[in-house]
């Protein structure tokens, strides 16, 4: 027998599509395209095999930017046209980028019945605590206190905790991530893709436009000091109070994902007449 | 038989009434069983009260030996098993001198509301009946009261309760079938009701409408149908979840809303079946979206719901126009706006179906004419929409949705899931190519070679984002363009008839429409039909030679604002003078209305 020939292995650069991002200089978006790419690449994917699935904001702008099937849709859905793709085609890899206006706010519902089904997707929350897209408002992650148009002195509404509602909600796999070290992200984003069922990442990806102070955040992210676990009530405690910096797999359980056996039924139509028959 | 004059008549109307827990609408369904099985055609409609479980119930129904798609203007027969709040029911079930009331006395008088129109009343003890036959309802002693008042075998209601109660068991079963028998043969001692004409010829169903053919011969109403077993005893709703699977979907995420659950709980079952899969989404702009998604991937997909759901989903209908996905979302209307009148019927989504969204958004609208037209009809849709990548919303009614029929089993169109697909490694791939059909190859992720990224944001030919006039421009022309070329055949309307009164109508008001132009047609009056199945795109061509030679139009619906006349007059040149006759629901439009509108107007 002969030996096959080896393919050479896929690069990340394979997944960069040709056309420019119109995000700011500097936004942290850039990174988290370069760990899609890398993620993609380092697990050997082919790009007709994967789909990136997005609603609306800076961070939804993601698929055109990359080489494999995209799919932008409306504001705030993407987790449900992402669950229809994959459910339908369960082959694909199907990887979701979303922001926190988009993800935490207009799709909160969504947000929440995807941890609870646990389809076999993995969901990016580029988080920037602002709606960056239309011009500075503020999120359900934005600081209380934070100034700005549309809530002069701040909304003084507390911040939503994306990691401990995912989790609470029955999230598989939960990781925080930072957009300032795109390697480390990559390393998630593919720990992330490889978990079966929900997998659930918050990338700390700051928005230099509107709101610049997050420059600061790369004095502050740091490795979480503990390795993830899979009791979801200590990774709940560990989130809940840390600072908010801590990066790295914080949970990972083992749910079965949700997957109707789609392809195995085998009868005609013309067979569902017998019902109606008198 | 001690019979006195029997009134011969080519349709029977009968209700039955109860309270919650009465067993109403099994006894209905099981009389229709009976009906179908001896070979006559009929229809059940469902009616209830607000309450969610248990509240006052009515099941309506129509005999013939032709296929009915509508209720008749008036009921021969009204039986209550109790009168519990059937006053609510006033309207819905017209009676009058002619009409005969059955009631138990024990349960009091029957309401006001009937006895002041002159029906006459007898009354027969149902509840002391069937405790004289330990484990029996008194809901069987109406059914077998029912059938026996109309004529039905009494062979066919011991096969049709046997067949439904085998799970029961023997002593259930005995006592039942005992309760029946007990109230077919008390309905030899009860005023005559009306009997069903012959058959016009045995073997054969006489294919006019009721109302057609007023010349059958009477007397031999004994006569019941050999061979009539290929027919279908369904309601619109599993009608259009069959079209669904028979125009190829194998997808659906939808969210439950009455009247259109029963689609999905056909569905269910069904889809797996077949090789696909339904999921039950969090709220409808989640099921929208997951279909959008799982045709995007190459499936075709569907969804159903009512008006509230519709109106959450709009913004994702656009988003299926603009990324070419093609979607099916069947509206199954109840009365509206807001909450409206969930359980009942109305056709006030014209407006938002071909008007309601955003943007210049050229979408395919379908309409089923009868409960059989909702496979055919919604077959057809899935093939459009996926032949156009386009959303196409199929119009259908708690009328059709919720009634259930015997009909002729629709014939299969024919009309697969057709969507044209990019092939592997196709050269400088562009998605949203300008084509002459605008018809443009679509890439399943999974080709190698052609990947792309849909978008709802406007695109260039590549789908890549752009703002640019030209590109947005071109766009909006291949999406308008490929719906206005296609050649949708004959299909896009029913035209019956001849004449300078022309009725267009479509959806639920066909049956009494046509109905009602048998009649005037037995009287002389020559007048023709037309029901649109396709209402969007609009065919201005194909309804100008409809309606060539028409002196007058009446536009026949269902709602407040006369939502198909407008838009009529919108879109169409119409002939000569145009009038709309329309009421909102819960009512159906009657034929008598309608007929009374021809009649009217052609004397005038
Ligand atoms: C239905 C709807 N409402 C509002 C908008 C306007 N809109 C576009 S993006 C956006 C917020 C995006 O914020 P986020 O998801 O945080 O993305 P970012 O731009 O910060 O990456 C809003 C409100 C829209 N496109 N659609
Ligand atoms: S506005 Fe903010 S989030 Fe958007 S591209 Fe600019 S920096 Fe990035
Ligand atoms: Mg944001």
């Amino acid at each position: 027998m002969n030996a096959p020939a080896v393919a050479a292995p896929i690069t990340a650069q394979a997944f960069k599509s040709d056309y420019k991002p119109i995000w700011c200089p500097g936004c942290g978006d850039y990174s988290v395209l370069s760990s899609f790419t890398k993620a993609f690449a380092k697990l050997d994917l082919q790009p007709e095999n994967v789909a990136v699935v997005s609603g609306i904001g800076c961070s939804s702008r993601i698929p055109a930017y990359t080489n494999c099937y995209g799919f932008h849709g409306v504001h705030g859905r993407s987790l449900a046209a992402a669950s229809g793709l994959k459910l339908a085609r369960p082959e694909l890899t199907v990887v979701v980028a979303s922001g926190d206006g988009d993800g935490y706010s207009i799709g909160g519902n969504h947000f929440l019945h995807a941890c609870r089904r646990n389809v076999d997707l993995t969901y990016v929350v580029m988080d920037n605590h602002v709606y960056g897209m239309t011009k500075g408002q503020p999120s359900p992650t934005t600081e209380p206190d934070w100034d700005s148009k549309l809530s002069p002195g701040g909304t003084g509404l507390r911040t939503f905790h994306p990691l401990v509602i995912a989790l609470a909600a029955g999230a598989n796999f939960v990781a925080r991530a930072f957009s300032g070290d795109p390697n480390g992200t990559a390393d998630i984003i593919a720990d992330a893709i490889r978990t079966p069922g929900f997998s659930f990442v918050e990338i700390l990806s700051p928005c230099v436009t509107f709101r610049p102070e997050q420059r600061e955040w790369k004095q502050l992210a740091r490795p979480a000091p503990v390795t993830s676990t899979d009791d979801a009530a200590r990774a709940a405690r560990r989130i809940m109070t840390d600072d908010g910096f801590n990066i790295g797999v914080l949970y990972k359980g083992d749910r079965k994902p949700y997957q109707p056996p789609i392809g195995k039924g085998k009868k005609r139509p013309s067979d569902l007449e017998a019902e109606f028959a008198l | 038989m001690s019979r006195h004059r029997q009134k011969i008549k080519d349709s029977i109307s009968i209700a039955i009434t109860g309270s919650g827990g009465a067993g109403v609408m099994t006894a209905g369904n099981l009389l229709l069983e009976v009906a179908a099985q001896a070979g006559w055609y009929g229809l059940m409609v469902r009616s209830s009260g607000p309450q969610i479980r248990g509240g006052e119930a009515a099941a309506l129904l129509r005999f013939a030996h032709a296929p009915i798609e509508c209720l008749d203007d008036r009921f021969d027969v009204l039986i209550g098993i109790d009168w519990q709040n059937i006053h609510r029911f006033a309207d819905e079930i017209p009676l009058d001198g002619a009409s005969v009331m059955l009631g138990d006395p024990d349960q009091g008088e029957p309401p006001e509301v009937f006895a002041k129109v002159g029906a006459s009343y007898a009354p027969l003890p149902f509840k002391q009946m069937a405790k004289a036959i330990p484990g029996s309802w008194p809901n069987m002693i109406a059914l077998g009261l029912a059938a026996g008042l109309v004529g039905l075998p009494a062979d066919s209601v011991k096969s049709v309760l046997q067949k439904s109660l085998k799970k029961g068991g023997g002593e259930k079963m005995a006592a039942n079938l005992a309760a029946a028998e007990a109230g077919y043969a008390a309905a030899a001692n009860l005023p005559a009701v009306p009997r069903l004409a012959a058959r016009v010829a045995p073997g054969a169903s006489q294919k006019t409408a009721p109302g057609a053919s007023q010349k059958s011969a009477p007397g031999a109403n004994e006569e019941f149908a050999p061979g009539a077993d290929a027919r279908w005893l369904i309601t619109g709703n599993q009608a259009a979840g069959y079209g669904a699977v028979r125009g190829g979907v194998r997808f659906c995420a939808a969210y439950p809303i009455t009247p259109a659950t029963e689609v999905l709980e056909w569905l269910a079952p069904a889809l797996p079946k077949v090789g696909g899969a339904l999921v039950q989404a969090e709220d409808e702009l989640a099921s929208i979206n997951m279909i959008i998604g799982a045709s995007y991937g190459g499936v075709p997909s569907l969804t159903a719901t009512s008006g509230p759901g519709l109106s959450l989903m709009t913004e994702a209908l656009g988003l299926a126009v603009a990324a070419e996905v093609p979607i099916v979302v069947i509206d199954v209307m109840r009365g509206g706006p807001s909450t409206g009148i969930p359980a009942k019927s109305e056709q006030s989504d014209v407006n938002i179906a071909v008007n309601g969204l955003h943007g210049d958004a050229p979408r395919l609208v379908v309409a089923p004419n009868s409960i059989a037209d909702c496979v055919t009809a919604t077959q057809w849709a899935v093939h459009l929409a996926e032949a156009l990548q386009c959303p196409a919303i199929v119009l259908s009614d708690q009328y059709f949705g919720q009634t259930r029929a015997v009909v002729d089993p629709p014939a299969d169109i024919g009309a697969a899931a057709a969507r044209l697909k990019a092939s592997a490694g196709a050269e400088g791939y562009k998605r949203y190519a300008i084509t002459a059909s605008g018809i443009s190859p679509m890439a399943i992720p999974g080709t190698p070679g052609t990947a792309y990224t849909a978008d709802g944001l406007e695109h260039n030919e590549r789908g890549l984002p752009s703002s640019q006039s030209g590109d947005h421009i071109r766009q909006l022309d291949k999406r308008a363009k490929k719906l206005a070329q296609y050649d949708y055949g004959e299909r896009w309307a029913e035209i019956e008839g001849e004449g300078e009164l022309a009725l267009v109508t479509f959806g639920s008001c066909t049956g009494a429409a046509r109905e009602a132009l048998a009649r005037a047609a037995a009287e002389g009056i020559k007048a023709r039909l037309v029901s649109l199945r396709l209402l969007s795109p609009s065919q201005p061509e194909r309804l100008a030679a409809a309606l060539a030679g028409a002196k007058r139009v009446l536009v026949v619906e269902q709602n407040h604002t006369g939502q198909l006349y407008r838009y009529l007059r919108a879109e169409y040149d119409l002939p000569g003078e145009v009038r709309s006759f329309r009421h909102p629901g819960p009512l159906p439009l009657r034929p008598d209305e309608i007929h009374q509108q021809i009649t009217a107007w052609s004397r005038s």
